[in-house]
């Protein structure tokens, strides 16, 4: 035990599996988790889409609200949640000395100006003059501001008032590593006393899925479970909306303000691996061996994407260790890109704070029946980067 | 010599620096041109400019990536600043050995990819033509290009720095927070050395019309280098420019130990976030205010002790304004006294660079004795009383900066600098 160690005292989760941790311990624990999904709207892609939000209970303003598309409205409310669960949310001091990363990425265009360019685009040949004349008389002024990367924190900021200091890293899955691993390593340096992190991803919009594609990683075949995603249905990966905060905050903090942990934050690494031959899974079973001790059996809150090779290599590398219990949430989520490892750890703290392990999210995943004192939580990136952390018994 | 702070964490020394901007290639050929007062601001001529209000900007036109889209000129720009950086610090050019913290722009898919995407679909009247004809092309540089960490990977790959890169957007204050990232790193005592970048090669069409409609740039056309006139009278919004800004950071100790040259030390940083407004400032001041006071705690010094502040100074009523309120606030009568310049001014401003271009030219100005100029000073706002250093350079002796960065969505970041460590 140490005043800086790292814990977590508020959780704010949402997916298509519903608002907050509750609803989302529920439908994880229960007999046979069930996927929500969208095979519809975005056909042949199939997407776990947000459920029915009430955006004032988080945002009281609509003009706050209509300020921000989907995807900061999805963070800054997922962010009130956590700010509520700590118990932090009307507490105006703690939010103004409270410290921010968010992992973020951006980029929800308007739809139907760009689809309006892109079909005149047919008839004209001067483009870069059509782009001038239709994006200065069709664009929203505030549309600028409503889409851009470091505008969740700076939502996050007006909405909720946390205003110690505001940092917006970018980069998919890799974001959300390095806003943990930057968040506990300032923590627990006491650079900083307590800290809202978090990130949001917002799948139903044409360019988040053209993002993907661009790379053929979306599978085009329905839904399969995660582990069990096969290359001719596509590139693997299964989309969804949805969104983690946490609030973390100094050991000591937290006890002089009485409040109780969901748990601490381990050891977290992050890495750059060569992907390609077998480098990710040699760099991902040094990952795992550095965070574990023993070989007792762990619970492994897996952040996998489905994207085929990748996905192998984090099961080979899992599997290679021996006994540990993988739950692979994106079968039930979807892939929230920048938000993967935020969410695994939030599933992760759940876990060791209910001293009970998920069921198997899909098939092939092994049984864990005992207590968990720690969880494993990964976040291999489709394509760059990857990052795993222990969350232990507060 | 002493290699801990007041504080007892390692001081931070810079090593190796390098830029680029409208102003040109590399520290000597920047240095030259804006000791002499010469903007680099001129007539756009990456895109047509018929229907835009503004036909003027800073941009980096002389690279051969310039006209190759924003996501491939902001690598252009980090590398080439990066490559000066790590080549002056004295290290090897592949094998850094410490983390990079990057700041860049959030950039999408270029215009004309999306277009000849769409082109060569089945034109069908909907986003599915785009997506399948994306996945059709299987292209891995467009896939690359809509990754926000390509860019950062790219550079890791290169210069051989260590981990996971991070890249980071914290709007018109990101160069400030890359440095700060990496001093809070070394003072951790995770790395002995980290390379920080800002760096932005954005100014695309779109980029302008966005920043247009939300009237923050300046339509003062007609002769280009005058446009940008931080604290005058007449100032009327930013002019949009490129460029990128490196430096090597590392911990006194290490660079001693190894032989290095010392260019200066960063002695602290600070920030606060605005709750007031997506892109103005609480009126009273208090986030700016906060932050200049945060930073100069964190350096261990009084305010009595800053000899030149390198203003954010972008030009824009509102800015300028709100600078000179929240300086004012915390420097007192003294203020009047202090020399302060905008950069800006001449290169316009670099965006998410811009904290990491100004910073080394804040390393530059206690080096070599000599302040920058605001130029284009001719009509002072009465309701602004600052030293500005109007329109020509001035000899002095610097031994400590403040550098200001101010961005959209609340961000307020300061650094510290000095000469000396001690």
């Amino acid at each position: 035990m140490n005043p800086k160690d790292v814990v977590i005292t508020g959780i704010g989760v949402v997916s298509s599996l519903g608002l907050g941790v509750d609803a989302h311990w529920q439908a994880l624990t229960g007999a046979a988790p069930k996927p929500v999904l969208d095979g519809e709207r975005f056909a042949p892609y199939t997407i776990h889409p947000l459920p029915e939000v009430d955006w004032s209970t988080q945002i009281p303003k609509r003009g706050d609200q209509r300020q921000m598309e989907t995807w900061q409205r999805l963070g800054t409310y997922t962010a009130g949640l956590a700010l509520d669960d700590a118990g932090m949310k009307d507490d105006e001091a703690l939010c103004a000395s409270m410290d921010m990363v968010v992992a973020a990425g951006g980029g929800e265009r308007d739809v139907d100006v760009d689809q309006d360019i892109l079909d005149t685009s047919l008839t004209r040949n001067d483009h870069d003059v059509l782009l001038n004349e239709k994006l200065t008389t069709e664009l929203r002024p505030t549309l600028f501001l409503a889409q851009l990367s470091n505008l969740l924190a700076g939502n996050i900021s007006i909405v909720h008032k946390v205003t110690g200091s505001s940092r917006t890293f970018m980069g998919e899955e890799g974001a959300g590593v390095s806003a943990i691993e930057t968040a506990a390593a300032r923590i627990r340096s006491g650079q900083s006393s307590h800290l809202l992190v978090g990130a949001a991803f917002q799948t139903e919009h044409p360019d988040m899925l053209l993002a993907y594609e661009l790379g053929r990683h979306l599978q085009r075949g329905g839904w399969s479970p995660l582990w069990q995603r096969r290359p001719e249905e596509g590139g693997g990966v299964i989309t969804g909306s949805g969104a983690a905060f946490l609030v973390l905050e100094a050991r000591e903090h937290a006890e002089e303000r009485g409040r109780t942990a969901y748990a601490a934050v381990g050891p977290v690494a992050s890495g750059r691996a060569r992907r390609g031959g077998d480098g990710l899974q040699e760099a991902l079973e040094e990952m795992v061996g550095g965070l574990l001790d023993g070989d007792a059996p762990v619970l492994a809150i897996s952040g996998a994407s489905g994207a085929h090779a990748v996905t192998k290599a984090e099961k080979a590398a899992l599997d290679a260790r021996g006994h540990v219990a993988a739950r692979g949430f994106s079968s039930l989520t979807g892939h929230m890109k920048e938000a993967q490892f935020p969410f695994a750890m939030a599933l992760a703290a759940l876990a060791v704070h209910h001293g009970k392990a998920y069921p198997a999210f899909a098939e092939g995943e092994l049984p864990f029946e005992a207590a968990p004192s720690a969880a494993l939580a990964t976040a291999v990136g489709y394509n760059c980067f990857e990052g795993m952390g222990l969350v232990v018994k507060a | 010599m002493k290699t801990t702070d007041s504080f007892g964490r390692p001081l931070v020394a810079v090593t190796g620096m390098g830029v680029v901007t409208s102003l040109g290639q590399g520290k000597d050929e920047n240095w030259t041109a804006l000791t002499s007062g010469r903007s680099g601001i001129h007539p756009i001529t990456r895109f047509p400019t018929s229907h835009l209000a503004t036909t003027i900007a800073g941009t980096v036109d002389f690279l051969p990536e310039s006209r190759r889209g924003a996501s491939p000129l902001t690598y252009a720009l980090a590398d080439l600043a990066a490559e000066e950086a790590v080549g002056e610090a004295g290290l090897p050019a592949a094998d850094f050995g410490g983390p990079l913290f990057l700041a860049a722009p959030p950039v999408e898919i270029d215009w004309h990819h999306r277009l000849r995407l769409y082109a060569q679909s089945q034109r069908a009247g909907d986003w599915r033509s785009l997506i399948e004809a994306a996945r059709e092309a299987d292209e891995a540089e467009l896939f690359d290009e809509s990754q926000f960490a390509t860019i950062a990977d790219r550079m890791a790959e290169k210069y051989g720095t260590r981990g996971l890169p991070i890249t980071l957007s914290t709007a018109c204050a990101s160069g400030a927070t890359a440095i700060q990232l990496g001093i809070e790193a070394i003072r951790r005592g995770e790395c002995d050395r980290a390379l920080a970048v800002g760096s932005d090669g954005s100014a695309t069409a779109e980029a302008l019309i966005r920043f247009s409609l939300l009237s923050a740039l300046t339509t003062h056309n007609e002769v280009p280098e005058k446009a940008s006139k931080p604290f005058s009278k007449d100032r009327s919004g930013f002019v949009l420019a490129e460029g990128s800004g490196a430096m090597v950071l590392e911990s006194l100790e290490s660079a001693l130990a190894r032989g290095a040259e010392i260019l200066g030390i960063m002695r602290g940083c600070g920030e606060k976030a605005d709750d007031f407004h997506r892109t103005r400032s609480k009126p009273d001041g208090s986030p700016a205010i906060a932050a200049v006071r945060a930073a100069l705690s964190d350096a261990g010094m009084s305010e009595d002790e800053i000899e030149y502040i390198n203003a954010h100074g972008t030009s824009t009523p509102e800015n300028d304004k709100m600078e000179h309120l929240s300086l004012s606030t915390v420097f007192g009568e003294r203020m009047r006294e202090i020399p302060i310049s905008s950069n800006k001014s001449m290169i316009g401003h670099t965006l998410s660079a811009a904290g990491a271009v100004e910073a080394v030219f804040s390393i530059m100005t206690m080096r070599k004795g000599v302040i920058p100029p605001t130029i284009n000073y001719e009509n002072p706002d009465p309701a602004i009383e600052l030293d500005v250093v109007p329109n020509v350079k001035r000899d002095a002796d610097v031994a400590t900066v403040l550098s200001n960065s101010f961005g959209f969505g609340g961000q307020n970041t300061c650094l510290v600098m000095a000469r000396e460590a001690g």
